[in-house]
């Protein structure tokens, strides 16, 4: 049975948002995706998921305070404590059963409302061998971009490459929060924070929410939808100790794609796959996730990073949208926004970003610092 | 839609405050399940973690933290969280990854160490609360369960002595759990009435008190049940899964519609018109006694009112016309919120597969129903199984 992508709704992502509550902000997005997919929620819609985390939410049970909003109240709602993309997944899932026909899946930012997200983040490391080091949880991201810098002989200036080109791509995307025109010597000037990584190279924070509506393919078919297919979808989780996972490959992810792409039936991702947004929110994760899913060769995405081949106008546009580092980190929304922007793609309303002739994309999430799980989604048009 | 059978369970000892950590938790009940059910972890597919509010534990993105322990290393796994709703909502989880065809074994995984949060966990409840309307009135959770009591005595009439007999029968039905925290062979009426009173008219043996432990399930596709020729296995043959407004000042709270929802879409599945005869055993959620009587009527097995007079006359003992709570449920073996997977799907596998040794329902027993409840008096999740 076949999943369709059938509503895609998203609010502008910004550095703050003081006018909107979280939950003015799920509505909104809610609203939209349900008048994209024309659809009403109390009626139409067998299933919600919200994908969320109570540190990030300030809540001790954030579940409790998703179904009105969504239009959910009284009806099949769930959390699922994961990135957007692994909530999609189980709205897949729950389709394929027969039991559910139209099911939404929503992910949020209110980072704004983070006073400590250093304290935060911190509080997921393991509490009896790592927190107790005092370290600032990025260094996790500092040491896994040097170990990648070093494991697949790729030099900085990539990074910088990579910082630029989804910087600018930000500048064309009207719901980017951090849109702007900087070159890669900026980027190699710019502080040094996190040893090899610099100030530029980390996404700033942004608030925003990201809400799909999906359809199996008779829903979809009655409801006068115009689908993009979930061809494939994949997720995986590597060690969660520091000591005992990959430090140089983005294992979770490999193990994710290789999923995706066995459901999807994608033998040779390079010349099938036209596009791929993947997380990016340190610039060094855009290039190991690439390396990852297959979409470049190890050692090789840095090359091609540098030669322009991850431009709007190169071979393989990646992060057409500005990624995380153009639009801005929306922490467990990131997944959920790359499908969506992967999905106007593929429907050809991606507006000044949008990219000739595509009918293949992939959207590649990943939970971030000091997280070793990750999901791959394959969307595509037409038969 | 394929058909998915529990074919293993395990759970840790429940305790106000065990040694291991949640990881090693995790790694003992899944170890147990993965044994009673003749697997080893090459055979599972995906993982599904379920865990309560990551406070308890203290850590943040807690699935990820446990995710080793649960099995999930190298392999799709995913935590789903519904508050205490989560005690039976994994297993749903863990249905639709099988069900829709994707994976042939998954494992499913609770875990909750509320010790970890000092000076109690009472505690974080202080942060569950809507922040503007709820949270300046400094409410616990004792007190508004002391207000759903309230209202549900109320409505129907229902006096103390009648819900104490829950108390007493959970406790009496955990002795010979091998987990359990609370059991009590010789508690009567008279010592639940005598008990400390926390915030009227909840008392403090009314209550499951705060607990550590894990639980696992392995769920299987038929395809796999028959290929590796299992024969203790129970199938899940409906589930159904319901939350109501956060605003839990605008219901009535003597009747939990969202339970009722949720037990219509697991009857209708599993083709049940006529749930009092229809099903032979429940495992409803029982964190306060009187809840037991609420669910019992939400899940339409008593009418509104009836669950008390039921439990008076006996009909929900062990050797009653409707066991309830055979396992000795959340009053007896204890509260580690997710944890209670154990005892309800837990004790629906381990009675419909004739395992449940001291615990086993006298009369031949074939279909049971599980229920957990969860978030702000709001979350209905329901299993049926079948043998």
């Amino acid at each position: 049975m076949r999943v369709g992508i059938i509503g895609i709704g998203m609010t502008a992502f910004r550095p703050s948002t003081p006018e909107y509550s979280w939950k003015e902000l799920m509505f909104e997005a809610a609203s939209r995706a349900y008048a994209d997919a024309d659809v009403d929620p109390r009626t139409q819609v067998d299933s919600f998921i919200t994908c969320a985390e109570d540190y990030y939410e300030g809540f001790g049970i954030f579940d409790e305070f998703t179904p009105d909003q969504l239009g959910g109240a009284l009806r099949r709602v769930c959390t699922v404590t994961g990135d957007g993309l692994q909530g999609l997944a189980n709205a897949f899932m729950q389709i394929q059963t027969g039991l559910i026909e139209v099911a939404v899946v929503e992910a949020h930012s209110k980072a704004s409302d983070l006073i400590t997200l250093e304290g935060i983040v911190e509080h997921a490391l393991d509490p009896i061998w790592n927190k107790p080091l005092g370290a600032h949880p990025f260094v996790v991201a500092g040491l896994e971009a040097d170990a990648f810098l070093r494991g697949t002989k790729t030099s900085p200036k990539a990074l910088a490459a990579v910082v630029a080109k989804n910087r600018r791509n930000g500048l064309r995307n009207p719901l980017a929060a951090y849109g702007a025109d900087v070159d890669p010597e900026h980027v190699l000037r710019s502080e040094e924070r996190f040893a090899p990584l610099r100030a530029l190279d980390i996404a700033n924070p942004a608030d925003g929410c990201v809400v799909l509506v999906l359809a199996s393919e008779a829903a979809a078919k009655r409801l006068h939808a115009n689908p993009v297919w979930v061809r494939g979808i994949g997720w995986a989780t590597d060690s969660p100790g520091l000591e005992t996972r990959d430090w140089v490959q983005a294992t979770y992810a490999e193990l994710a794609a290789r999923m995706a792409y066995r459901l999807a039936k994608v033998r040779r991702p390079t010349s099938e796959i036209h596009f791929a947004e993947v997380d990016d929110r340190f610039s060094y994760k855009e290039l190991q996730h690439l390396e990852a899913i297959g979409l470049a060769k190890r050692g090789e995405a840095g090359r091609k990073a540098s030669k322009g081949e991850h431009d709007l106008a190169g071979p393989l546009p990646v992060n057409a949208s500005g990624g995380s580092l153009g639009c801005g980190n929306v922490f467990e929304a990131t997944g959920l926004h790359r499908a969506a922007e992967v999905a106007l793609q593929l429907r050809g309303d991606a507006g000044t970003h949008q990219l000739d002739g595509v009918r293949v994309g992939v959207a590649q999430s990943w939970r971030f610092v000091p997280s070793s799980t990750g999901a791959v989604a394959v969307l595509g048009v037409g038969r | 839609m394929k058909t998915v059978g529990v074919i293993g369970a395990g759970m840790t000892l429940f305790r106000r405050r065990l040694q291991e950590t949640g990881k090693e938790m995790c790694f003992e009940a899944t170890k147990m399940a993965l044994d009673s059910a003749g697997l080893t972890r090459a055979d599972v597919d995906m993982v599904v973690n379920g865990t309560a509010p990551d406070a308890f534990d203290g850590v943040h993105m807690k699935g990820e933290y446990l995710a080793d322990g649960c099995g999930g290393y190298r392999k799709p796994y995913t935590r789903v969280f519904t508050g205490g709703g989560t005690g039976v909502f994994s297993t749903i989880a863990g249905w639709w990854h099988v069900a829709s065809g994707l994976a042939d074994v998954v494992l499913v995984v609770n875990e909750e160490k509320m010790s970890s949060c000092q000076p109690h966990p009472q505690s974080v409840f202080a942060h569950i609360w809507d922040p503007i309307l709820d949270r300046p009135l400094k409410p616990n959770l004792v007190w508004i369960f002391a207000m759903e009591m309230n209202r549900y005595m109320h409505v129907h009439g229902v006096k103390k002595e009648d819900i104490a007999r829950v108390a007493v029968k959970n406790k009496r039905n955990a002795v010979g759990h091998p987990c359990a925290q609370l059991a009590d062979p010789n508690i009567t009426v008279d010592d639940v009435l005598a008990s400390e009173v926390m915030a009227w008219p909840v008392q403090r043996l009314d209550i499951s008190p705060p607990s550590d432990g894990a639980s696992a399930v392995v769920l299987a596709s038929e395809d796999f049940i028959r290929r590796r020729k299992i024969k203790d296995r129970a199938w899940i043959s409906g589930v159904g899964w319901c939350i109501d407004s956060t605003m839990w000042t605008d219901r009535d709270l003597y009747f939990p519609e969202y339970v009722a929802r949720a037990a219509k879409q697991a009857y209708k599945m599993a083709k049940i018109s006529d749930p009092r005869r229809q099903i032979d055993f429940a495992e409803p959620y029982d964190p306060f006694d009187y809840k037991e009587l609420h669910h019992l009527e939400g899940l339409l097995l008593a009418r509104k009112g009836e669950a008390p007079i039921l439990t008076r006359e006996g009909v929900t003992e062990r050797d009653g016309d409707l066991p309830v709570c055979p396992s000795g449920g959340l009053m007896g073996v204890g509260n580690p919120i997710a944890a209670t997977m154990g005892q309800k799907i837990g004790e629906l596998f381990w009675q419909l597969t004739n395992q449940a040794g001291k615990r086993q329902i006298p009369q031949e027993v074939h279909t049971g129903v599980a229920q957990a409840w969860g978030d702000l008096m709001q979350y209905g999740s329901v299993v049926v199984m079948s043998s």
